[in-house]
């Protein structure tokens, strides 16, 4: 059994390292951290889209390995974790609209409309909405068997985050390929145990 | 518009120049010549020290704020010497040499021939010119070239009636590019021009920027800047100059006939994205994004780079809108 404080110190831990990365783009605009930054409006973009998209990532890792583990401790983070995805994919959203875009609000309506790359990017950060404000223990209870059914629209909003990053191609070579490759396993674990569940006759469910 | 005071003769085939090298050299030997001859004070050449002299100014410079020397040699696209961020060209470019360089001349023109670079800029006059750079991905700087006008080079190769086009090449050797492993394009990267654009007397060949040699990065030691297009037609390190009758269309065919193919790389690339023209116009999109404002990278930092209204042909409509009378600049992007 985890004690306390073991606990309070492993939360503090995963807040600095889900902060880590505001505090590194701080240097890199402001102190010119790790070479010369040109752009700074294209590194926040892309540096906030990017951590958005691994805690995505992250989050999604936490059943499989919490699984293959048994670190049952990894499922009290998840929420932390969830929450730190959508943050910054809302950062990503605003750098758009104020560092890319300059506020000019018909070019970016225009552009969200016109643009499918946008529109698959925007629709996965409006899911994640519903998400994020059900994440509370107390909408949890409320929820009942509906909470894990509304939680599974993770799956997709994955899906679209990718397909955007991929879409968009500009300068990301083959990143984007890796993204989808790690959903792919993410995915590819879920669905392997569905289908194991199944065919042992077990109707434990764990979302 | 023309410049008449260059003489085509001032161009001397690579043959002639290495025989007039050892005759020079002979009569160095001999004692006949001084070992090092002064050049007259506006002959172009590229200096030893880096910092050019006697550049200079040129009265239609945009007083805008300049992008800084960091911006200006940091922030490139140069898939020859790496692909991925904006900063990696700037440190391969360690690997590019650029001394000795020459470059052919091919096609539609009566004195084809190798020219070392050397004989390119000897009889120019080098100008300071400031202008806006656009770059299809919605950034934009304001870069001081040293440069001459390119058209003042052309014409040196007496140019025939029948061309009507200007291809340039870029350098695609493997063992100073590393990008060249990539086949994000096929290389050697190309890039074309009408040859009414490429005499245009806005359409400079650069040799340096902020008055010192032009970085490997930035296309050393000689590339061409067009500034009422968006900046990839503004092609890198030199190697060939090919005038031609028509616009090389489609086709591995072509390849093999003449030894080249379509006149421009990112046309080739995705056409639709990148059209044979490209001008810089807020009013015709790239499929993925909206041209009409830019992200100007004049050295403001953090959450505060402007970002300003996109102009058609850059804000030089005044200058060569008449290029495209009555052409759609929508169809023909």
């Amino acid at each position: 059994m985890t004690q306390r404080w073991q606990l309070g110190l492993l939360k503090a831990v995963v807040w600095a390292a889900c902060l880590a990365p505001l505090v590194w783009l701080y240097l890199r605009i402001y102190h010119q951290a790790g070479g010369y930054v040109a752009n700074p409006s294209s590194e926040i973009l892309h540096t906030v889209g990017r951590t958005g998209l691994n805690l995505l990532m992250i989050t999604l890792a936490v059943t499989p390995v919490r699984v293959l583990t048994g670190l049952n401790l990894l499922l009290r983070f998840r929420r932390l974790l969830g929450l730190f995805s959508f943050f910054y994919l809302s950062l990503h959203l605003y750098a758009f609209i104020w560092l890319d875009l300059g506020f000019r609000w018909n070019i970016i309506a225009g552009e969200i409309v016109l643009r499918p790359y946008l529109l698959i990017g925007m629709l996965a950060l409006l899911l994640l909405i519903p998400l994020a404000v059900t994440s509370t223990r107390a909408m949890q209870q409320r929820l009942g068997r509906r909470w894990a059914k509304l939680h599974r629209l993770i799956y997709p909003i994955a899906i679209l985050g990718i397909w955007h990053f991929w879409w968009h191609g500009k300068q990301t070579g083959n990143e984007p390929i890796v993204y989808a490759a790690i959903l792919a396993v993410l995915l590819g674990f879920r669905i392997w145990r569905a289908w194991q569940r199944r065919s042992l006759g077990q109707g434990v469910s764990t979302p | 518009m023309k410049r008449n005071d260059i003489k085509p003769s001032e161009i001397t085939p690579e043959a002639v120049f290495l025989n007039r090298r050892k005759l020079v050299a002979g009569a160095v030997a001999m004692g006949l010549l001084p070992g090092c001859g002064q050049p007259d004070a506006t002959a172009a050449a590229i200096p030893d020290g880096g910092e050019f002299e006697n550049v200079q100014p040129w009265p239609a410079s945009t007083t805008e704020t300049k992008s800084p020397w960091e911006v200006v040699t940091t922030h490139n696209n140069y898939y020859e010497l790496g692909t991925g961020s904006y900063s990696i060209a700037s440190r391969n470019a360690d690997s590019l040499k650029t001394d000795p360089w020459s470059v052919e001349v091919t096609g539609e023109a009566d004195r084809t021939g190798t020219y070392t670079l050397e004989d390119i800029l000897q009889p120019h006059t080098l100008e300071e010119r400031i202008y806006r750079l656009r770059c299809v991905e919605r950034w934009s700087l304001v870069v001081p070239w040293v440069g001459f006008p390119m058209g003042d080079l052309l014409q040196r190769f007496e140019p025939r009636s029948g061309a009507k086009y200007v291809q340039f090449f870029t350098l695609a050797d493997r063992e100073q590019m590393p990008g060249l492993r990539n086949q994000v394009l096929e290389w050697p990267y190309r890039e074309g021009l009408t040859i009414e654009e490429a005499m245009h007397p806005l359409t400079l060949a650069a040799v340096g920027v902020y008055g010192k040699v032009m970085p490997a990065q930035n296309g050393a030691p000689i590339r061409l800047v067009v500034p009422w297009k968006y900046g990839y037609k503004s092609i890198k390190s030199i190697v060939r100059i090919n005038f031609t009758s028509e616009k090389p269309r489609i086709g591995d065919e072509q390849r093999s006939a003449s030894g080249w193919t379509w006149m421009s790389s990112w046309n080739q690339y995705a056409g639709n994205e990148y059209g044979f023209y490209s001008n810089v116009n807020p009013n015709r999109p790239h499929p993925r994004w909206s041209q009409e404002v830019e992200q100007r990278l004049d050295g403001t930092g953090g959450l505060s780079v402007p970002v300003i209204d996109t102009q058609l042909f850059n804000g030089y409509a005044d200058e060569v809108a008449h290029l495209y009378q009555g052409m759609d600049l929508i169809e023909n992007h």
